[in-house]
């Protein structure tokens, strides 16, 4: 390597860096620790039941349910494989109605009974998946994904220019370079980009909830704080509520405001995470948090059955 | 001093890609492994965690091959054997290998119990059926396994059971080192503690001499081995027995690493998470010098075309980098 070319690689190492710094780390905006609860209702739920037939068998995926989910809260939904979580989490998105019980959104009753209605709650919710491989349609390029958000949201008449300078600031909000990106397939990018990528969807879309179903649980430890950093800025800037579905127990302590714990599908506790977490008082939350490995605490092998 | 089990030295293998090109994804590694102890290896995806797990099988198969190095086990040399050789008399006996999908692996048409006469047929042990009947009785019961899974097929298994079961089926004729490439990570939290709890029992009660456990997951690393060796780039960058990485890495991966830790613990929300920018390099065209220079935030020139060496700077502790440790530990006290 030549001097020149080392003390420009130094250069972009560097601006890279201090980039780096103000991104790469979670940094918590004024809403750490606040208070909720006094907030507007975006959607509550009461009896929220949902039964599956198969044959003969009947199963209760979830068991009436209720919860508040306030405007601008971090909400996470802990819980094992099984436990309902997704079946839940496809009822708020109405993609599955519920059995029993009641959705509200907004302080109203929801209703999705209807096409144009259901396409109308969407503007309002979104979500982001676990795998960020099949999220994307394969045969569509990327700016096209980009620019049917665009028309989702109501500037379809926009023109080229605008347009184009809006997906550049959604890219450049998670830290991706649009005119890298215009020419290239969803699946030519790394995991962590592509689930960048679906950030810079919502970016665009600013629903009033996002629904987050295990968005670090594909990608690396060390990347993930990059994620959680764009999630927090997102709803710091939108005042978006983002529901995060979870089973990593560590994630959904340190990172929300209010912690709801699933088994059999039902929630079994709920609650700030200092004492949902700390101070377990569910047989089975104490369970669940006694079954993770820690660092500063013996992890007791004896316990298990 | 204890018994070696596991010598590894200056290995390094490489993929042959379709184009041609090599691919160097284990750089001269070497390591040893005691007997009774576990060695942990962390490290991001794509940084030759799992190539390194099949490397040391010393078992090769297109399109990853063999350059250089030797891997002993208990004293035997094991390196540069033919493939059906390796099968006979390695696999199973001296090195026994869980994959990351283990639990798929099991054959829904046929019962547990006939795996285990499967791998007795394979290494032509003299047994007859009544006798390796016998032997995977007493096995699972020691394991804690119900013994009536013998006789079930393999979906009638839940998750974490399907994963315990391959773990006793491939440790069946006690291997001198069990390589487990996240054997846990698609339980949960509760079917993951039993099956580590049975692969430290099988540490325990001698049926597996030495571990090599692989993972990203930091906080199970910590709680499962002795010794944990950060991998980057298909290099190790530091080495260290598991308290030592977790509360005093010296390497910048390895710091970045570990502040990336979470777990549901008081003071834990209060902690900065940082992310590594970046990643890791493509090894077709590895850089020139410190390998991971360009998303370290102490790189100097220097870093930029010098390779540091593996030094060992205390009992048992290695690291990777131009920086000398003191310096790496004043920068990082004046960080926090």
């Amino acid at each position: 390597m030549k001097t020149e070319e080392i003390n420009e690689a130094i250069q972009e190492t560097d601006a890279a860096i201090q980039e780096a710094d103000s991104r790469e780390s979670v940094t918590f905006g004024a809403n750490r620790n606040k208070d909720f609860s006094k907030e507007p209702m975006c959607l509550s739920g009461r009896g929220v039941t949902r039964v599956f037939h198969t044959g003969k068998i009947t199963t209760v995926a979830v068991d009436h349910v209720d919860f508040d989910f306030h405007r601008g809260e971090l909400i996470s939904i802990v819980g094992e494989s099984g436990s309902g979580k997704t079946t839940l989490s496809k009822m708020l998105l109405g993609l599955l109605d519920p059995t029993e019980g009641e959705i509200s959104y907004m302080g109203k009753p929801r209703d999705i009974s209807t096409r144009a209605k259901k396409k109308e709650y969407w503007q309002g919710i979104q979500a982001i998946f676990q795998d960020p491989f099949s999220s994307y349609n394969v045969f569509h390029k990327i700016d096209s994904v980009l620019l049917d958000c665009i028309n989702m949201r109501g500037d379809k008449n926009l023109s080229k220019e605008e347009k184009h300078a809006l997906m550049t600031e959604a890219c450049s909000f998670v830290n991706l370079k649009f005119a890298e990106l215009t020419n290239k397939y969803p699946f030519e990018l790394s995991g962590g980009q592509m689930q960048r990528l679906m950030i810079a969807r919502i970016f665009l879309l600013k629903p009033t909830i996002l629904l987050a179903d295990e968005p670090t649980s594909m990608i690396d430890a060390c990347s993930r704080a990059t994620i959680l950093d764009m999630l927090l800025k997102l709803r710091d800037e939108t005042g978006m509520t983002v529901i995060f579905i979870t089973h990593d127990i560590g994630l959904a302590y340190y990172i929300s405001d209010s912690v709801y714990i699933m088994e059999h599908g039902k929630f079994v506790e709920s609650g700030k995470p200092d004492k949902v977490m700390l101070e377990p008082e569910a047989p089975y939350t104490k369970r669940l948090i006694s079954d993770v490995p820690k660092i500063h605490e013996p992890w007791d092998l004896s316990t298990v059955g | 001093m204890a018994k070696k089990m596991l010598e590894v030295s200056e290995l390094t293998t490489k993929y042959i890609t379709r184009t041609g090109e090599n691919v160097y994804s284990v750089d001269h590694v070497s390591l040893t492994i005691e007997e009774g102890k576990s060695l942990g290896i962390a490290g991001e995806s794509g940084c030759g965690k799992s190539t390194l797990a099949l490397s040391l099988m010393g078992y090769y198969f297109a399109p990853l091959h063999y350059t250089s190095g030797t891997i002993v086990v208990d004293g035997k040399d094991i390196t540069g054997l033919d493939p059906d050789v390796v099968r006979k008399t390695v696999l199973g006996t001296d090195v026994a290998y869980i994959p990351q999908a283990a639990m798929n692996a099991l054959n829904p048409t046929r019962k547990v119990g006939k795996f285990i006469e499967d791998v007795i047929r394979a290494h032509e042990l003299p047994m007859d059926k009544k006798q390796i009947r016998e032997m995977a009785e007493q096995r699972f019961a020691l394991l804690g396994l119900p013994v009536d899974s013998l006789d079930k097929h393999s979906v009638e298994l839940s998750g974490g059971m399907r994963q315990r079961v391959v773990i006793a089926v491939s440790t069946i004729l006690n291997p001198k080192v069990l390589i487990a490439d996240e054997p846990s990570s698609a339980l949960d939290v509760t079917s993951q503690k039993m099956v580590i709890k049975m692969m430290k029992d099988m540490m325990a009660k001698g049926l597996v001499k030495s571990m090599i456990f692989i993972t990203h997951e930091l906080p199970l690393l910590y709680n499962v081995t002795d010794d944990i060796m950060v991998m980057y780039a298909g290099q190790i960058v530091e080495r260290g027995t598991a308290h030592e990485m977790v509360f005093d890495p010296v390497h910048p991966y390895s710091r970045g690493l570990m502040r990336s830790i979470l777990v549901p613990e008081e003071g834990t929300r209060d902690v900065k998470l940082t992310a590594i920018p970046g990643t890791p390099p493509n090894l077709k065209h590895p850089p020139a010098g410190c390998r991971f220079a360009e998303r370290c935030r102490y790189a100097t020139p220097a870093c930029r075309y010098n390779q540091p060496p593996l030094l060992e700077f205390a009992e048992g502790r290695s690291y990777r980098c131009m920086h000398s440790v003191d310096h790496l530990k004043e920068v990082y006290e004046g960080e926090d």
